[in-house]
């Protein structure tokens, strides 16, 4: 079968703030840019950041790039790379006065400077006072980004492909990316897009847990690709945790609730973060109530006919104040909990948020992996960002407002880079012979599927799998046991059969492609997991509660072919300053 | 062909709530609509995110008072 070809100087998959602003860069500096959306680009999970983005402006207070690196390395719990995360705070400010000149509205002061508002884990003078450090457009920081950015793509003339789908990389025989295969829906046609650099901005991939915060596009599409093209999928045990979203839905639930007075009860009726945090109680830190409700859980003590989340009891506040003060909250709860909370308390369980793991880079956004002699080997022509890269600045643990920042300096960074690469690469190298065959088989076989399973069956008992034995809290059995169970979705996700075959728009045979991507992440995160016996960040061991910097002062990289492990050290060393020794990481 | 399949393509959003909200729509009400709110519902599909969840929350009117009829089956799905 011939496949239609396209060439460019770059392709980017995703087009969310990361894709979005590396387009800009590349299109702005001439180059001819394509940009493969599944959804239209303004509707990318960027739109759901609210918080803002982290800048040491020092608007509001004084402030200090330098501070902000130590609340980075800090709240990473020592695993962020130090020379990334030098990189992203130093050129934090550049890039908001950027984003202002491109027009995103920024709240103002009334002296007409960016407003700035305190924001979790930022300090002043390396672990001081409250640093005021997260600039804001209202809580829609996220909407008015991409919409800015998206703007300005189209002036500068990139090309979007939209309702595209990536299929998988084209690597030649020495190991370099030349482009990806993708899928038009509205045709059904596959088609090669070559490209001197290859950008993946694919976001996150909450779907793989049954409770998640995630929007049903954030399937790791990127994880997905690169994984089964030989790249190794780096720290994807680290996934950040909220601890109330709403049970069965994922939709989150704000802290405010709980900063308002509201408390959470298991099935006795008993306030139980009392034993957990007897004085902080329900506003103890996120990652020990999230973790205080999974114990409830796994011990019996949740509600429900399956034991299987905790309630958030607010009627006690009375309609007044929960009409006044949190009436977002109340409409959550009645359309997604169907209950109202002035009567009933609201079903919550912790819920998935955040993927700190991803395709490894470095702060050029180049992707590296240990395929030819050293640890690190630049994958020529292969560059990641966002959500999807692990860089690291985020390590363990991501700071909020950090991800808005992320995606915006490496987003530009990797634009930099490519416009770099490809004044000494200016031509595209030729495609090996079969660069499209592993693509279509995995395509002919789910076109072929007698007798398989259908892939919504699939996708639960995967999503039931993750949140059930790799959630906010691990224990060594469940997480040995997971990594069996896993394995056995994985086997079944590669039999699924769709009842549609035919071409024009068939959303069941993406939707089966979009499991093949949940299925490496879920492996990945599950392996990756049941290998580290240490709690650090994000990732808490019920058996091995302490940080071992000792045996775990290192990266997790994660081999798809045969769902091996290696690790590579931490970049203790920043670029210019003095490294952040590990500490004690107490707030 | 397959307007279902791309209706509840575009459904597919950035926000979890809209996710959610817009698939229940479409599994109750997508298939008694006429073509008239057919039309509204692509019109409403093509807002921003937050726009449409503005309007489905209350919290924002249309300015076109003809989305009305499908804007309520999305406020009550």
């Amino acid at each position: 079968m011939a496949i239609a070809r396209r060439k460019f100087d770059a392709v980017i998959i995703g087009a969310g703030g990361a894709g979005m602003r590396a387009a800009l860069q590349l299109s702005e500096a001439g180059l001819k840019v394509a940009v493969l959306s599944k959804v239209f680009p303004t509707r990318s999970h960027t739109v759901a950041a609210q918080g803002g983005i982290a800048a040491a402006l020092g608007n509001v207070t004084e402030d200090n790039w330098h501070w902000h690196m130590y609340d980075t390395v800090k709240g990473s719990d020592y695993l962020g790379d130090q020379d990334a995360i030098e990189f992203m705070c130093r050129q934090a400010n550049e890039v908001v006065y950027e984003l202002e000149h491109f027009g995103m509205p920024f709240d103002r002061l009334e002296n007409g400077k960016i407003y700035q508002r305190p924001f979790g884990g930022q300090s002043q003078n390396f672990g001081g006072a409250q640093a005021t450090r997260s600039c804001a457009a209202a809580d829609r920081t996220g909407h008015a980004m991409l919409h800015t950015l998206y703007q300005r793509n189209v002036r500068a003339n990139t090309q979007f492909f939209i309702e595209w789908m990536g299929l998988d990389l084209i690597r030649d025989e020495q190991g370099d990316v030349l482009g990806v295969t993708a899928l038009e829906m509205e045709t059904g046609e596959v088609m090669v897009l070559q490209a001197k650099a290859t950008l993946f901005a694919t976001g996150g991939a909450g779907r793989i847990f049954h409770a998640s915060t995630n929007a049903f596009i954030n399937t790791g599409d990127g994880l997905g690709m690169a994984a089964r093209a030989g790249i190794p999928l780096e720290d994807m045990e680290f996934w950040q945790f909220h601890p109330t979203g709403v049970y069965g839905v994922g939709v989150l639930i704000s802290e405010a609730v709980r900063g308002e007075g509201g408390y959470l009860l298991n099935k006795d009726g008993e306030r139980f973060m009392q034993r957990y945090a007897p004085h902080a109680k329900d506003l103890a830190s996120r990652d020990v109530v999230s973790r205080a409700l999974t114990t409830e859980i796994k011990e019996g003590r949740g509600c429900g006919k399956d034991a299987d989340h905790l309630l958030l009891k607010l009627d006690h506040l009375g309609a007044d104040v929960i009409n006044m003060r949190l009436p977002g909250i109340r409409e959550i709860a009645i359309k997604f909990a169907q209950v109202d909370p002035i009567n009933e308390p609201i079903p919550v369980v912790p819920t998935a948020h955040y993927m700190m793991g991803g395709i490894p880079t470095n702060f050029h956004g180049q992707v590296v992996a240990p395929y030819k002699t050293g640890p690190e080997e630049v994958v020529q022509g292969f560059y990641a960002v966002g959500e999807c890269a692990c860089v690291s600045v985020h390590g363990a643990n991501r700071l909020g407002t950090n991800s808005l920042l992320d995606i915006i300096v490496f987003g530009r960074a990797a634009g930099n880079r490519i416009i770099e690469d490809l004044k000494k690469n200016p031509h595209h190298k030729p495609l090996p012979a079969d660069a499209t065959d592993k693509v279509l088989a995995r395509l002919a076989r789910l076109e072929n599927q007698k007798g398989g399973e259908n892939v919504a069956q699939v996708g639960t008992a995967l999503r039931k799998t993750m949140q059930a034995h790799c959630g906010v809290f691990r224990f060594a059995d469940m997480l040995k046991q997971g990594v069996s169970r896993i394995g056995e979705v994985a086997e079944r996700a590669a039999q699924t059969e769709i009842g549609d075959k035919s071409r024009v728009f068939n959303t069941a045979r993406i939707e089966a492609l979009e499991l093949d991507n949940l299925v490496e992440v879920a492996l990945a995160t599950m392996v990756s997991a049941e290998a580290r016996n240490e709690s650090r960040g994000a990732h808490a061991r019920d058996d091995f509660p302490q940080r071992d910097d000792d045996k775990w002062l290192k990266h997790t990289l994660y081999f798809s072919a045969d769902r091996r492990l290696d690790y590579k050290p931490v970049r203790l060393k920043p670029l210019t300053v003095e490294s952040f020794p590990p500490k004690p990481r107490v707030y | 062909m397959k307007e279902l399949e791309r209706a509840r393509w575009r459904c597919r959003r950035g926000l979890l709530e809209l996710d959610i909200v817009l698939q229940r729509f479409m599994d109750k009400h997508y298939q008694q609509l006429s073509e008239t709110e057919l039309q509204q519902l692509a019109t409403l599909l093509d807002l921003s995110d937050n726009d449409l969840w503005d309007m489905i929350t209350t919290r924002k009117e249309p300015e076109d008072a003809s989305l009305w009829p499908v804007l309520r089956l999305l406020q009550a799905a």
